[in-house]
């Protein structure tokens, strides 16, 4: 018999109090648990990056954590850019440029995309291809996701 | 088609699929649930080949949470998976939905289980104790054609199930000192498909009709659900096959799997809906893989640098079964149903064995066949223009179908038409500005700088006289079209098609408004289910805009003329005063105007306007077959620097000259392109399942088999030549795989190129920098 923990932790701004198996993935907790699923699995090795979800502020592959390391913690999924305007700028123009086909790796990029505009100060197409190379996408070559966040920076850099 | 000016054909239309996909609301087979549902996990096999002694689930079984575990033993009654062609010399494999006896491959599912959750199923195969003898594994396609070899099934007695020769015109022509010839071994090796969501089937049964609806992450629910009922022995009207958002297939999720089919069969079993969703791992080693075959092929020519022959022999490795639907003929036969390229050749003799080894099966793989083929032929006319001392671009152009050529007919039999072949080269050309590079001298250079040229034909949109693989019995070539506006007046448009990540919501939605008069934001294209429509297959083979648009053409030019019947009695004007615009219903020269709302009003609701003859539904619903394909074409050059210390290859520039026929959204055509292209660079330079030979797949990881990542993948030129225009209605050519089809022997070539001076020749792909420093350290040819 396995022990279940109680954790509490906050997913795109709302409180959720569950209790759960220790070894139950981060991923399938917010899937399945928390119906949330936009946040997509991959490969469940940490290599492609579809699962990519932020923890206080910061990315974090969720197939690479547990559930029970939420606890306490805040936590963005990819349903959390489109209630924030500043944040839809990225859906709208990954949707201008046509940065995505199938659409499955996509919250992945829209996540790891939220915090280079957020945080990172770089504003080249190399810069911007090296930070985007732990997420994986088959369908776009990457073209039109690299022009989209070079986009997103030059309005950024505006502001 | 008519030819008034283009509203939404041909322009730059945002995606109508993309809000949704974008706010993390698209629906993927593995985001359903539903109440009291249970989920599967396979048992696997471990051993490439061998005899099952035993399988023991005693402990198992005993685990809280487990609702069963299954073997061949529980559906003795389901008949093999076999894939029936019409091809002399070919023998369909019997593919069990679990191994009976035998395991052919390591991935090869042995027994199922059924659990309250896939943490719980994970936890029971541990339990399951199955014990194997170990039988000789047959690995590569060089030692299964032996006689000694071991045979992996026993019923055929050969591992060869399919053997054909293609001929035309004199195979025993004059071989005087006048005629030369280059001659080479090469090798593509097998890849995975890899769409970043894996194999996802849910079941859920209606249990009122006592029907099912099985979710599938399918290209083709067509397909599935007309081979489903063989297996489940039920109706069409009994099961619904729906493919939702589909995260990318790239041919992977074409076939029929055994997993879909157990999936359905618990459904009805257990009467409570069933998941199962592939890790990746399972993913990498039982979803159909791409390629892999040996091509001896030779190319003769005389001294002026004109092509007389090609002969060669193909052996393609098609892993252990016949795949469903497609057969093992599809991309070996392939391979030499394109060798010859764009080119003009007489003379041609190639014989094609399809091979059986102990890996999984291979199937559809975006290109199939031809970026091997284009990596051969591409290969020797580089390696021949050396040994001519001709220029690699100008004897491409010399020997290449000219317009005035058309029909010409390959020695394959393929027909190619309407394409423009020299217009691709001679644009590439321009873009990459090709003379600069013709001064290059990578002696005395730290980086080492290569072009390479590649240039093909593909046959697109292909209708029903010609299967997508020799001898297949099934219809691919035709679609049906149905678009209807209800008593809202909104417009729906359905078909047989399954979009995955193509947008074919949205330029399906471009055609039909433009032909209409409506907007394509207010037109729904239903696609992707199969209660929708009464036959369709789905979406591959780079079918679904050059066929599906055409239908919606035939379609929406019914319905319109049903609109223009129907207003012309309410404006009480002649018919061709009727204009239709943006929705709108207008009489020409004056300000009457009424909505589809108001229309649809007078045909299904008010009872007066309209005569009852006038108030038949609005609907058309067409089928459309084209009949024979469309030829589409490019050429791809690529500029690769390599790192004379690290070998690391870095692809400088990439130019993409392509003939599509009509561009309905340019955007969207640009992006199939990108995509290709990335995968081509993958499959030239990173990609390659690699098995040892025990038949253990030594890549089962995305740390392992390495895709491109932004850092790999270039930003690509590309030009559309819209100047050869093919017969089907819309005069669109398919293009979702060319951008696989040519890169991958550009990139060759460029890397060939850079490295000339070493004299060293790549023959085989991918050429990872680990296998570029053995060729360079060796010195091998």
């Amino acid at each position: 018999m396995i022990n279940k923990f109680k954790i509490e932790t906050i997913v795109n701004d709302k409180k959720y109090t569950k209790i759960i198996e220790p070894r139950l993935l981060a991923s399938d907790f917010i899937r399945d648990n928390l119906n949330l699923t936009g946040t997509h699995v991959g490969c469940e090795h940490g290599v492609c990056g579809s699962c990519t979800i932020k923890i206080d502020g910061v990315t974090s592959r969720s197939c690479l954590k547990f559930a029970v390391q939420l606890h306490g913690k805040k936590v963005e999924t990819v349903e959390s850019l489109n209630s924030n305007p500043q944040k839809m700028l990225i859906l709208k123009t990954f949707k201008k440029f046509h940065a995505l086909q199938c659409g499955f790796c996509t919250p992945g990029f829209l996540i790891t995309v939220d915090e280079l505009i957020e945080n990172e100060k770089f504003q080249s197409e190399k810069e911007i291809r090296k930070a985007l190379s732990g997420n994986l996408c088959r369908c776009t070559g990457y073209e039109n996701i690299i022009k989209a966040v070079l986009e997103l920076i030059k309005i950024r850099n505006k502001k | 088609m008519n030819n008034e000016s283009k509203k939404y054909i041909g322009k730059n239309v945002l995606r109508f699929e993309d809000d949704r996909l974008l706010s993390g609301k698209g629906v993927y087979t593995s985001d359903l649930n539903f109440p009291d549902q249970l989920h599967l996990c396979f048992l696997r096999s471990d051993t490439a080949h061998g005899k099952i002694i035993s399988i023991n689930k005693d402990k198992a079984e005993k685990l809280k949470g487990i609702h069963g575990i299954y073997t061949h033993e529980d559906f003795k009654d389901v008949p093999p998976i076999k894939s029936p062609s019409r091809m002399k010399n070919y023998y369909a494999t019997n593919q069990n939905i679990l191994c009976v006896d035998k395991v052919r491959y390591v991935g090869e599912p042995i027994a199922v289980i059924v659990a309250d959750n896939r943490y719980i199923a994970e936890d029971a195969i541990e339990l399951v104790e199955v014990e194997i003898e170990n039988l000789e594994p047959v690995i590569n396609v060089k030692d299964s054609i032996k006689s000694n070899s071991a045979i992996l099934h026993n019923e055929i007695k050969s591992n060869t199930i399919l053997e054909r020769t293609f001929n035309k015109g004199d195979i025993k022509f004059e071989r005087d000192e006048k005629v030369l010839s280059v001659k080479n071994n090469f090798t593509m090796t097998r890849k995975s498909p890899v769409s970043m969501e894996t194999r996802s089937y849910v079941c859920n049964i209606d249990k009122i009709n006592d029907a099912l609806t099985l979710y599938s992450s399918s290209q083709v629910p067509g397909v599935i659900k007309d081979a489903l009922c063989q297996f489940l022995k039920i109706p069409g009207n009994k099961l619904n096959v729906v493919a939702p958002d589909v995260g990318g297939g790239f041919g992977g999720k074409a076939s029929l799997y055994p997993e879909e089919i157990i999936t359905a069969l618990l459904c009805q079993k257990f009467k409570r809906p069933i998941k199962w969703t592939s890790d990746r791992f399972e993913d990498l080693m039982s979803t159909s893989q791409g390629f892999e075959e040996i091509m001896e092929v030779e190319l003769f020519f005389k001294s002026s640098g004109d092509f007389i022959g090609l002969f060669g022999n193909i052996f393609g490795d098609v892993g252990s079964y016949s795949i469903y639907p497609w057969t093992a003929a599809l991309e070996p036969m392939q391979v030499a149903g394109f060798l010859q390229g764009p080119y003009k050749i007489d003379n041609f003799n190639v014989n094609v064995k399809c091979v059986v080894t102990n890996k999984p099966p291979t199937g559809p793989y975006r290109g199939v066949g031809r970026p091997a083929a284009v990596f051969a032929i591409e290969r020797l006319i580089d390696i021949a223009s050396k040994k001519l001392k001709i220029d690699p671009a100008k004897l491409r152009l010399q020997n290449m179908i000219d317009k005035k050529d058309f029909p010409y007919k390959i020695g394959s039999g393929i027909v190619w038409d309407k394409a423009g072949f020299k217009n691709c080269l001679k644009s590439a050309l321009k873009i990459i500005k090709y003379k600069k590079f013709k001064k290059i001298n990578n002696k005395n250079n730290k980086n080492w700088i290569g072009i390479g040229i590649a240039s093909y034909g593909e046959l697109t949109g292909i209708g029903s006289k010609i299967s997508v693989a020799p001898g297949m019995p099934l219809n691919t070539g035709t679609e049906t079209g149905i678009i209807e506006i209800d008593s809202t007046g909104s417009i729906s448009a359905t078909f047989g098609i399954a979009s995955h990540g193509q947008g074919l919501e949205t330029t399906l939605a471009q055609i039909i408004a433009e032909m209409l008069g409506a907007r394509p934001e207010d037109i729904k294209i239903n696609q992707g289910n199969t209660s929708f429509i009464k036959h369709g297959t789905g979406t591959y083979a780079s079918r679904s805009a050059a066929i599906a648009g055409s239908v919606a053409i035939k379609s929406s030019k019914k319905l319109k003329q049903q609109i223009i019947k129907v207003a012309s009695h309410i404006f009480e004007t002649n018919k061709k005063n009727i204009h239709v615009n943006e929705g709108f219903i207008f009489e020409k020269n004056t300000n009457k105007k009424i909505s589809f709302h108001e229309l649809a009003r007078a045909v299904y609701s008010d009872m007066e306007t309209l005569p009852i003859k006038l108030r038949k539904p609005l609907i058309a619903l067409e089928t459309y077959d084209p009949i024979f394909g469309a030829t589409t074409t490019a050429t791809h050059i690529a500029v690769v620097e390599i790192d004379s210390e690290t070998y690391k290859i870095k692809i400088k520039d990439y130019v993409v000259s392509e003939d599509c026929g009509k561009v309905i959204n340019p955007m969207i055509v640009d992006g199939q392109v990108h995509g290709g292209v990335a995968q081509g660079i993958g499959a030239a330079l990173y990609e390659e399942l690699k098995y040892d030979e025990s038949g253990q797949l030594q890549t089962a990881t995305l740390a392992d088999y390495l895709l491109p990542t932004t850092c790999e993948v270039p930003n690509i030129k590309i030009e559309h030549i819209e100047k050869f225009l093919p017969d089907n209605l819309g005069k669109f050519k398919g293009m979702g795989e060319g951008g696989t089809i040519g890169s991958v022997a550009a990139i060759a070539n460029a890397v060939s190129n850079a490295i000339s001076h070493l004299n060293i020749e790549i023959t085989e792909l991918p050429i990872s920098r680990d296998k570029l420093y053995n060729l360079i350290k060796s010195g091998a040819k």
